[in-house]
């Protein structure tokens, strides 16, 4: 009996520390979105964050200049997209798609120059990173918690304020809130700034709190996993969240289900495991699993009538 | 075309907007790269003479530039098919897998019974097949389902490497072979080198991974031109991509064109199988698209979707990506992603930021007609 209470708890607790940078990118993703930005540039963001945060944090050698530097990194970015697609109204697609490209190949350069390790930044001491604050063994570093409290945050956020309402309706009917004398601008460059503080944080947490350091291309997709969590979560806050924690439980899982056969079902390939997240999402957005609305200006650059 | 050219004022001359600004966007995407490169301690011109020095300074050089430019022209046509059709398909990095997987598969069961001209041929068409087939399932549920072409197409690139990587451990390995490979193809389904294939008129080159899989994407830059400007179907898939509306009043059926565009788009992603396959490593690999896919988009907006632009914009990318090799081997300071970086800043500015240039020369053009006017 306590086995399984024991086994179960750590299933959770690795399901959370793998859910939290999803969590946290989601959240950041979902900003973004509902105004009415698509965001295929998650991915980056947060590459862009791991990078900086463990390349600062160990050249400075404090975990907080780390994560400071991750945001940064990460809202350099925002702002970046938000100036492609804002401001000269460029696709929001190419522009994802270039910023992660730019940054898959800009880290292992800079890393390379700066650290001479092959892409790598140097490990990470103890001190260098985020330490676990009650659990040593569960790993639950504070942005852990951050990312607990950031779902309720973006709910209240979106849901419960002015700002929110504004944002939510510069993503359906931009033409309305600018009607109301509202930016749209303003509205849609502070909602890609929101995305970058998550999604640097995102970053952070994946170099200097749940690993010691930075290698290359350590995002491996999760960004496109958030934004398949943001889908499959139907653009709202706790069903998102509840979709990383699916993904995340499936992560898990797969590490330990690795040569298990299980009964009636022989071995499942480890690959189908990973492969959910992404099979789910298509299922979804074709329909078969309920329907999935996006914002309906997402993906519409705006243009003031003059 | 995916850029919308609507400008604030005042039109450009027509030679301006098909060819000045253009360049000007890359002309920036290559300042920028300057200055990264000067951030990392290096000097830009030295790097870039190494760099055309590494690209075109020997025979062998060359070669393997065109080796590189054959897939870039392939990935490139891919994804401005689909944009002449109003679709973005990000997914040919997930076709060309499924491409390399077809002419594998063809070649692991046939090439004991096939001598090489039927061989090779039945290999092509497979890869074409399968890398349609990767396609033509995100574009069907876009045409009937509904769900947007550009995040299926993304899952589909991570549903292809998983399907690889469970495909190549468990089921097509070399019996007794440590890496996840399968076991060498026959002599029969080898594309002959350029170098074979060039001794046989009598001219010498130097060995390289160039073979004539750079026929068969000439081929394609041809095909793709009479098809997009010199059919009824390419007329009809430009339409759809310029103004759905008026495709369906002229009669065309929009679900099936979009299966046709994404499925053509695909297979032309599968030829990368080809070049890699059948000419280079003779067996099935993992990871042998290795951001071709991406790259593709790149290619696609700098050579404006139109095949000899694709061709020009691919053999640069090529030489990019040759020089940029021999430039690491040069600097180690510089690794070869900085290839990566290049195409990602030019994704950048020639399809987000295509039209920022666009005020600056309207202002030039603007002045230098008042010039002449007084």
């Amino acid at each position: 009996m306590d086995e399984i209470v024991s086994y179960l708890l750590l299933t959770l607790a690795a399901t959370l520390r793998v859910a939290t940078p999803l969590v946290l990118c989601a959240m950041g993703g979902l900003f973004s979105e509902k105004s009415g930005i698509i965001d295929v540039g998650l991915e980056g963001k947060m590459l862009a964050a791991a990078f900086f945060a463990a390349a600062v944090s160990a050249v400075t050698g404090s975990a907080w200049l780390g994560v400071g530097a991750g945001i940064l990194a990460a809202e350099a970015l925002a702002l970046l997209h938000g100036f492609a697609c804002i401001t000269h109204r460029g696709n929001q697609v190419v522009s994802g798609v270039a910023l992660n490209i730019l940054v898959a190949g800009l880290t292992v350069v800079l890393g390379t120059a700066w650290f001479n390790r092959g892409g790598q930044t140097p490990p990470l001491s103890s001190d260098q990173r985020l330490a676990p604050l009650f659990l040593p063994d569960a790993g639950d570093n504070i942005l852990v918690y951050v990312a607990l409290a950031v779902v309720p945050l973006t709910w209240w956020l979106i849901g419960r304020t002015r700002f929110g309402l504004r944002l939510r309706a510069v993503g359906e009917m931009p033409l309305a809130v600018d009607a109301a004398g509202i930016s749209v601008s303003w509205l849609r460059y502070r909602a890609v700034l929101l995305c970058g503080l998550f999604a640097g944080l995102a970053g952070a947490y994946l170099s200097i709190a749940q690993n010691a350091g930075f290698s290359r291309d350590m995002t491996a997709g999760q960004g496109f996993i958030a934004l398949a969590a943001i889908i499959f979560g139907k653009w709202r806050p706790f069903p998102t969240f509840g979709a990383c924690l699916l993904f995340g439980l499936l992560d898990a899982v797969a590490i330990r289900l690795q040569g298990v056969r299980l009964p009636g079902l022989g071995e499942v390939p480890v690959q189908l495991i990973q492969a959910l997240p992404y099979l789910l999402t298509v299922f979804l957005l074709a329909g078969f699993i309920g329907r999935a609305i996006a914002p309906r200006a997402a993906g519409v650059p705006y243009e003031k009538e003059h | 075309m995916i850029a919308s050219r609507r400008g604030p004022s005042g039109p450009l001359p027509a030679w301006a907007d098909v060819a000045l600004l253009p360049l000007v966007n890359v002309a920036l995407a290559f300042v920028i790269v300057g200055i990264i490169v000067r951030v990392i301690g290096v000097d830009p011109l030295q790097a870039l003479r190494l760099l055309v020095l590494g690209a075109i300074g020997s025979s062998e050089s060359i070669g393997y530039t065109l080796y590189y430019t054959t897939n870039f022209i392939f990935t490139g046509l891919a994804v401005a098919v689909a944009f002449h059709a109003g679709l973005f398909n990000i997914g040919g990095e997930g076709q060309a897998y499924l491409g390399g997987l077809g002419c594998g598969v063809a070649i692991l069961a046939l090439d004991g019974v096939l001598p090489a001209p039927l061989m090779i041929p039945v290999a092509i068409v497979a890869a074409a097949l399968f890398g349609a087939a990767w396609a033509a399932v995100p574009a069907c549920l876009q045409a009937w389902r509904g769900s947007h072409i550009v995040i299926t197409t993304i899952m589909f690139n991570f549903l292809a490497a998983a399907l690889m990587v469970y495909l190549m451990v468990n089921v097509l390995i070399a019996p007794g072979s440590m890496t996840p490979q399968s076991r060498t193809f026959a002599d029969s389904a080898s594309l002959p080198s350029m170098q074979q294939a060039l001794s046989w008129i009598g001219i010498e080159v130097a060995t390289s991974a160039l073979n004539l899989s750079i026929v068969l994407a000439v081929l394609c830059c041809i095909g793709v031109w009479v098809f997009l400007w010199h059919t009824p179907w390419g007329y009809a898939l430009r339409t759809m991509g310029h103004n759905p509306e008026a495709a369906v009043y002229a009669g065309t059926n929009l679900r099936h064109m979009t299966v046709l565009a994404m499925c053509l788009s695909g297979a032309l992603a599968g030829f990368v199988g080809v070049n890699e396959l059948m000419g280079v490593h003779h067996r099935i690999v993992l990871d042998f698209p290795a951001g071709y896919g991406f790259a593709g988009i790149a290619v696609a907006l700098m050579g404006r979707s139109h095949p000899l632009g694709i061709a020009l914009a691919a053999l640069l990318f090529g030489a990019l990506q040759q020089g940029g090799a021999e430039l690491a081997f040069e600097i180690p300071t510089i690794t070869r992603e900085m290839v990566v970086v290049i195409q990602g800043l030019v994704i950048l500015f020639s399809g987000a930021l295509f039209n920022m240039p666009r005020p600056w020369l309207q202002v030039l053009f603007s002045h230098r007609r008042d010039g002449s006017g007084a």
